[in-house]
């Protein structure tokens, strides 16, 4: 599936080794250090998401998402949006059952949203690298962007009038 | 920090102990969330070590002027141009961006084109895009895309204000 990115970063280093032998292993190095650097912060986002994931089944996201109203349904996807952590090959798939279930626009926008611009998992990750403060100021900015986008799909596929 | 550390060390550790006893015992749910992670875990293993041989790459052929004239404070609209285009090629997902925003700031960038960066590489990557539009109809996408865009953009150079004036720095993922 991530073919073309091998394919760059093979070609990459090869251009790079015969460019300038000794500037690759400086860059392999960078990377390298790099890596290990942010590893356990990766470490503590995978066991969190894999707990989370355990509690909130896409089973009871299904549920939950085509509930009774239809800002009750932005609220709770935006919300789950923000906590759960979803390669985009499940959750597109998933998106697609769930409008042939009748679940909104606007509902199904603000879950991938949320999904993908606020990260509550990623915060460990996040914060090694924009600090607290302004990790959280991302992810309240991020959270509003979504439901502003939300509206608005929600206008143009006249769900909200 | 330290005492920081030593919380984390024992909260993995107790992670792995109950997965094997899980394992051992049987456990249902235990090794449900077991196989989470392993599923987790495969999936950034195949995108990670590309993107940071990719960032070391990056870090030592990329001029620090090139970056300063098309992404540092001269850049104008062209720098937003950029980062989106540059998003629209980023693997993977939020915490793929974080890293390559730092290399972007470590050479120059400014910070509002950092921060359009990170927004656009979550929600206009260029393959999950196109997926997306292919399930979700494409006037979805389409509205995603040009509501979400100037947002992320001005909201960048509002936070890039406020930051600027509290002498905001930038960390590599170091403190651990």
């Amino acid at each position: 599936m991530y073919y073309i990115l091998y394919i760059v970063t093979g070609l990459a280093i090869l251009v790079s080794l015969i460019a300038n032998r000794e500037k690759t292993f400086r860059a392999t190095k960078i990377a390298v250090r790099r890596l290990v650097n942010i590893l356990p912060a990766f470490l503590i986002m995978l066991v969190l998401v894999s707990i989370v994931l355990f509690l909130v089944p896409d089973t009871v996201i299904s549920d939950y998402l085509g509930s009774n109203n239809k800002w009750g349904g932005v609220l709770f996807a935006s919300v789950i949006g923000s906590i759960i952590l979803m390669p985009g090959f499940i959750v597109f798939p998933l998106c697609g059952i769930l409008l042939k279930k009748g679940i909104l626009y606007m509902v199904l926008s603000a879950f991938t949203t949320t999904l993908m611009m606020v990260g509550v998992l990623t915060y460990p990750v996040e914060k090694e690298y924009l600090g607290i403060k302004v990790t959280i100021i991302r992810n309240v900015i991020s959270f509003l962007i979504a439901i502003i986008i939300a509206v608005v799909t929600g206008i143009f596929f006249g769900e909200i009038f | 920090m330290k005492w920081n550390n030593v919380i984390k060390i024992i909260f993995i550790s107790c992670y792995i102990i109950f997965l094997i006893i899980s394992v051992i015992f049987g456990f249902n749910p235990g090794e449900e969330i077991g196989e989470n992670f392993v599923s987790f875990a495969l999936y950034m293993l195949k995108i990670l070590p590309c993107v940071f041989i990719l960032i070391g790459l990056f870090e030592v052929w990329v001029k620090r002027e090139t970056i300063e004239k098309h992404f540092g404070q001269e850049s104008g609209i062209r720098g937003y141009l950029w980062a989106v285009l540059l998003a629209g090629t980023t693997v993977g997902g939020l915490y793929v961006a974080f890293p390559v925003a730092y290399s972007l700031y470590t050479k120059g960038a400014r910070l509002s084109v950092i921060f359009t960066y990170i927004g656009a590489s979550a929600l206009c990557r260029i393959p999950m895009t196109i997926f997306e539009a292919s399930f979700m109809g494409i006037k979805f996408t389409m509205i995603r895309l040009l509501v979400s865009l100037p947002l992320i953009i001005v909201a960048s150079i509002l936070l890039e204000n406020y930051l600027t004036h509290r002498n905001y720095k930038m960390m590599g993922g170091e403190s651990v």
